[in-house]
């Protein structure tokens, strides 16, 4: 009897030997994220206190301290580049989430032919940034793009949407609207089939009106949905780089230059290492503390759920 | 995926309703529609003015996409595209499988084994998709110099795993999280190991999710345009640059062509869009909305 028992229970422990610990099973991947993710980035972090050029690399670095942070922050332009990325996420994220939702509501119910026509709507978000930027701009052409075309037969002259800061602005949200629309209406119908069809039969039956209905049925049920697509979005949109660089490439002047162009420009064009890895930095916390909110919208959907 | 018989009626509607999302969705896909068109057109044709919408088709761009053909007409240079598309495919899916090996591992790892500091690790992992990738770049530029890895397809198979990981990671855990786990209690009980646990009772279940996780992380790869514009050399340039040195070349803006390299670039993508419907949908969310 207790010879059995023992038996198992030395079974049951090889067993457990065998089976490789909990850290062997994540190890791989965070080795992976390791080298390729955080190491450059203990890098760049280095680097930031640094005056260093990637083009020299023979050349010592030379410290600064706190030099490239304190130059970053007294520096209009970059505070520009902040207001200029802040306003595009503004305009751009609310398009998104106003069409992405009328998309949603559209598409929420079953009718013939919705798998094909879906795909129409859903291709923009799978396509490529440089591919759409590259077609926006050649709508955005005066000579030959299709907007100057449309705009000419009112005010009878060529029409360059990327002439003033504003516009070429506004460009840049309606390809980058038009391409990630599709997502927020991805996110949302998940939301809308979690709503309870027992309280929207309840509601019909009271004839509660249409609004009503959409702000105590519809809306409490979307509710935590909306907030994970605007994150979601309002991140992403920070990283705009693509484009950006294939629409305007940040003219006219610096007018449309984000954060993520910035860094770029001063990497690969200035080679200023250093300012760039500050830089990089600086838009790293943004999104830290950004995705700190994410994730706890995350949770408190799971608590929810 | 849900059952369409088994949407209750009141979901059902009519035909007005496709009328309406066929006209929404026809507008809303202009912009791809525009650019297949220009990739039949005639360079004449591309810059017309006004845009012109009916036009003899013409497949002269997708053969200059290939081989293009010098002004004076004696000489024909290889654009290398036909490599690119390989470097496209083959980065892709490598990257996409070593993310996925690695990533099921540790998502199990996760969801399943005691790990110190759990919800601290998932939130950095998310992190690290977040932040802008630009950031990233600049210190991996200087260690593949320093390294001699740059250029290689090791350097940037590397960079798209890692880039991947987080979002697989993220995806798979919460598909193991709806498991049904007492299967694997009684697994566990009789001995298995959790590899074998993992391998033979948890992947054979999850296929489906599996799936959509490995397509959005191709999806993502496919389109990816900075690392491949900065961590490339000529042999493992991808389609994205190829794309826009077209534009750059020193035949002016050829439209033509680069549409042409567009909507091929496009097919399996919108294949994507019309097969995998659901399994985007679950994607969208980094696999926190369930369906």
């Amino acid at each position: 009897m207790t010879g059995i028992a023992v038996a198992k229970i030395s079974e049951l422990r090889a067993a457990r030997a065998a089976s490789p610990p909990a850290a062997a099973f994540v190890a791989p991947a965070l080795m992976v994220l390791c080298a390729i993710n955080v190491l450059p980035f203990l890098w760049s972090i280095g680097v930031s206190f640094f005056h260093f050029r990637a083009d020299h690399l023979t050349t010592p670095p030379r410290f600064l301290g706190f030099g490239n942070y304190l130059d970053l922050i007294t520096d209009p332009d970059i505070w520009e580049h902040f207001v200029n990325t802040g306003t595009m996420i503004g305009f751009s994220v609310s398009i998104q989430l106003v069409v992405g939702a009328l998309l949603a509501f559209l598409f929420h119910r079953r009718f013939p032919g919705r798998r094909l026509v879906m795909m129409l709507v859903l291709a923009p978000m799978l396509l490529s940034t440089v591919a759409v930027g590259t077609f926006f701009s050649l709508f955005y052409d005066p000579t030959f793009g299709i907007v100057s075309a449309v705009v000419r037969p009112f005010t009878g002259a060529a029409y360059a949407p990327l002439g003033t800061p504003f516009s070429a602005m506004m460009s840049l949200v309606a390809a980058d609207a038009w391409m990630w629309s599709p997502f927020v209406m991805l996110l949302l119908l998940a939301g809308l089939d979690g709503v309870p069809p027992y309280l929207l039969e309840a509601a019909e039956i009271d004839r509660a009106s249409y609004w009503r209905r959409f702000w105590t049925v519809i809306f409490p049920a979307i509710r935590s949905v909306l907030l994970l697509a605007l994150l979601f979005r309002t991140i992403e949109s920070f990283n705009m780089f693509d484009l950006i660089y294939t629409i305007t490439n940040g003219g006219p002047g610096t007018s449309t230059e984000s954060v993520s162009t910035e860094i770029y420009d001063t990497a690969f064009v200035l080679f200023e290492s250093g300012r760039a890895s500050a830089l990089g930095n600086l838009s790293v916390f943004v999104v830290i503390v950004l995705t700190r909110i994410y994730f706890r919208a995350i949770q408190l959907r799971k608590e929810a759920a | 995926m849900r059952d369409e018989e088994s949407t209750p009626v009141r979901n059902q509607a009519g035909l007005g309703r496709t009328l309406v999302a066929a006209v929404v969705g026809l507008v809303y896909f202009f912009p791809v529609i525009w650019m297949i068109l220009a990739a039949f057109k005639t360079r004449a044709d591309a810059l017309a003015t006004p845009p012109k919408l009916f036009f003899t088709p013409t497949l002269e761009h997708f053969w200059a996409s290939f081989r293009r053909v010098s002004t004076d007409g004696a000489q024909v240079f290889d654009t290398g595209l036909d490599r690119n598309f390989a470097n496209s495919i083959f980065i892709s899916l490598a990257s996409v499988a070593l993310a996925l090996a690695l990533g099921a591992l540790a998502a199990y790892g996760f969801a399943r084994l005691r790990i110190v500091g759990r919800d601290h690790f998932m939130f950095y992992i998310l992190v690290l998709r977040m932040v802008p990738p630009i950031t990233a770049i600049v210190p991996l530029y200087v260690l593949f110099r320093v390294t001699g890895l740059g250029g290689g397809y090791i350097a940037i198979i590397l960079v798209y795993t890692a880039f991947n990981l987080p979002f697989v990671i993220w995806m798979l855990r919460s598909f193991l999280d709806e498991l049904h786990q007492p299967i694997e209690e009684a697994a566990r009980l009789d001995g298995s190991s959790e590899l074998k646990i993992l391998w033979r009772i948890c992947l054979p279940q999850m296929q489906a999710g599996i799936a959509a996780t490995a397509i959005i992380a191709f999806v993502f790869t496919w389109n990816d345009f900075l690392f491949s514009l900065l961590l490339t050399s000529v042999d493992t340039r991808t389609v994205p640059v190829a794309m826009t040195r077209v534009v750059g070349a020193d035949v002016g803006v050829d439209w033509g062509v680069f549409a042409a390299i567009g909507t091929i670039y496009l097919l399996p993508v919108l294949l994507i869009a019309f097969f995998l419907q659901s399994q985007l949908l679950r994607g969208a969310s980094f696999g926190t909305v369930p369906r």
